[in-house]
């Protein structure tokens, strides 16, 4: 059997799969196809695997969203601790892993507006394991200070039972230590150098001395998320999954 | 109550500095009336979008009729960011009031159940807090070393949405759009648009009676097939995304979203 080798894309929802292990409520909003792939993939795989049951709710879905209650019930399923995953994103993602949702320059009047927090100044609190993912890896999203602070990295003497556990750009992969509050990369996809990353990223952040490419997905990996995977998420994010078709065969 | 009116009746009675709140844009948008509101050109609204809005708010943003605009977010989903909202911050048209999803919830609910403020988790140490006077720090008062952040009550003037049936008793049908009932208990009056009006109550079946928002909030129902367009109505028809996109790119100048306008208008009229 020739299996052709993963596309970027699929490494980066198989990374997200990965990032997840041991979930068993993740929840992804609305417009994220990638981490909502990631965590189909996980809930096929753990099911192929007979390993625990992952439930995953994706915000828009009708086929993979079970709430009954309205907007309400995501976040109050959070606070209740009922949700143990999140992914958020951001136009500025800084060093300490505050995120700017909102825009850049002079609060009110943003030079450049992006559409607004979204529910991340309560879900960045509340969520045990966020994976923080924005495709773009650039000094203008990885910057040293975000302009604006939808929602802190971390907080002091407050009520707080969730933060950043990941950041995942297409080009590299980073954990969060909560202690330092710094980023420490773990590994660079396919095709991306240690150099790149710095050159890319706006903030510091710790590294090993040599450092690992993010590895690759197996081949049962790879055909659950080119077949069950690809068919569920049609239904959410149709172009999304012609794209992923479309990737295969370039 | 739950009285049912043609749909410029129904717009009619967006005023002159109303509080409205809106719909997000997966829960049933009034984008029919949103036409008929923009004819009669009410000025200085305030609008509170529950938790988000996208080309609604965006549109009566670029026709410069909103004076407030509270809400967690104001995007177009995938056709990209929202573009009079975006133009009207940078020109400060309006005063903005950054929320976070949750929170606009909350306030809701403070108002539904007509106490002064509801406790929120999370929020401190984000800068929404800073430009947020009816957002404060309090002390937890059963517990030590707990501060909370309490959000004042919402009570729109009018809560406006868009729903598959209404009944002739002026019961409307939300389904699970649960915030949508919130947004109704909170508000003076709720108006509502509807694809359809049957003649059999609501309520009259147990299976489907939880998912029905009594006439008792509901101030006008207008018949409105297809009136969500362009957006979605879950259940019912999908997002017209090409049109959506459409929106989008013409958006982008003002020449280019008043023209946009103008065939939206007119679109509209020769319905009515």
């Amino acid at each position: 059997m020739s299996t052709l080798p993963a596309s970027q894309r699929e490494i980066l929802i198989a990374t997200i799969a990965d990032l997840l292990d041991g979930v068993r409520t993740v929840a992804v909003g609305a417009s994220s196809p990638i981490p909502a792939a990631g965590a189909m993939l996980l809930r096929a795989r753990n099911e192929q695997r007979g390993r625990e049951r992952v439930r995953v709710i994706v915000l828009g879905s009708r086929e993979h969203n079970f709430f009954t209650n309205g907007s309400f019930e995501l976040f109050d399923a959070t606070a209740q601790g009922r949700i143990d995953a999140f992914f958020l994103g951001g136009g500025q993602i800084d060093g300490e892993a505050n995120i700017n949702l909102v825009g850049t320059g002079d609060y009110p009047t943003s030079t450049v507006r992006w559409p607004g927090s979204f529910g991340s100044a309560f879900m960045y609190y509340l969520i045990p394991r966020v994976i923080l993912f924005r495709e773009e890896h650039s000094p203008r999203v990885l910057v040293d200070r975000v302009d604006f602070v939808s929602a802190p990295g971390s907080s002091e003497a407050i009520h707080r039972t969730g933060g950043p556990h990941a950041l995942l750009t297409g080009l590299a992969l980073f954990d969060f230590d909560k202690e330092t509050k710094r980023f420490r990369l773990r590994s660079v996809h396919r095709g991306g150098s240690a150099e790149d990353v710095r050159a890319n990223t706006g903030f510091d952040y710790d590294a090993p001395e040599i450092v690992p490419i993010t590895p690759e997905p197996d081949a049962e990996t790879l055909a659950l998320l080119r077949g069950r995977v690809t068919a569920e998420l049609a239904e959410c994010y149709p172009q999304f999954a012609e794209t992923l078709v479309a990737d295969r065969a370039a | 109550m739950g009285d049912i009116v043609s749909l410029e009746q129904l717009a009619a009675q967006v005023r002159d500095g109303m509080t409205v709140a809106l719909s997000s844009d997966h829960a049933g948008v009034a984008m029919a009336a949103t036409a008929a509101i923009l004819a009669n050109r009410p000025n200085n609204l305030h609008l509170v979008c529950v938790p988000i809005s996208g080309m609604q708010a965006d549109m009566l943003i670029g026709e410069g009729l909103v004076g407030t605009l509270e809400t967690s977010a104001v995007t177009l989903g995938e056709a990209g960011g929202a573009p009079r909202f975006a133009d009207g911050i940078r020109n400060r048209a309006f005063t903005m009031k950054d929320a976070t999803c949750p929170a606009i919830l909350a306030g809701l609910v403070a108002g539904q159940k007509g106490v002064p403020f509801m406790p929120i988790r999370g929020i401190i140490g984000s800068d929404l807090l800073k430009s947020r006077p009816d957002w404060k720090i309090i002390d937890n008062p059963f517990a030590e070393d707990d501060p909370i952040v309490v959000v004042a009550a919402i009570r729109p003037d009018i809560a406006l949405f868009h729903a598959p049936e209404a009944d002739r008793f002026g019961n409307v049908r939300i389904g699970r759009q649960a915030e949508l009932a919130a947004m109704a208990y909170a508000a003076k009056t709720t108006l509502v648009t509807v694809e359809r009006i049957v003649e059999t109550s609501l309520l009259a079946d147990e299976r489907s009676a939880a998912g029905v928002l009594p006439a008792l909030y509901v101030g006008a129902i207008a018949e409105a097939k297809n009136g969500a367009w362009p957006l979605g109505l879950a259940g019912e028809y999908v997002t017209d995304t090409a049109e959506v996109a459409r929106y989008a790119r013409m958006a982008r100048s003002a020449e280019g979203f008043a023209a946009y306008m103008k065939g939206f208008a007119q679109r509209f009229e020769a319905v009515a």
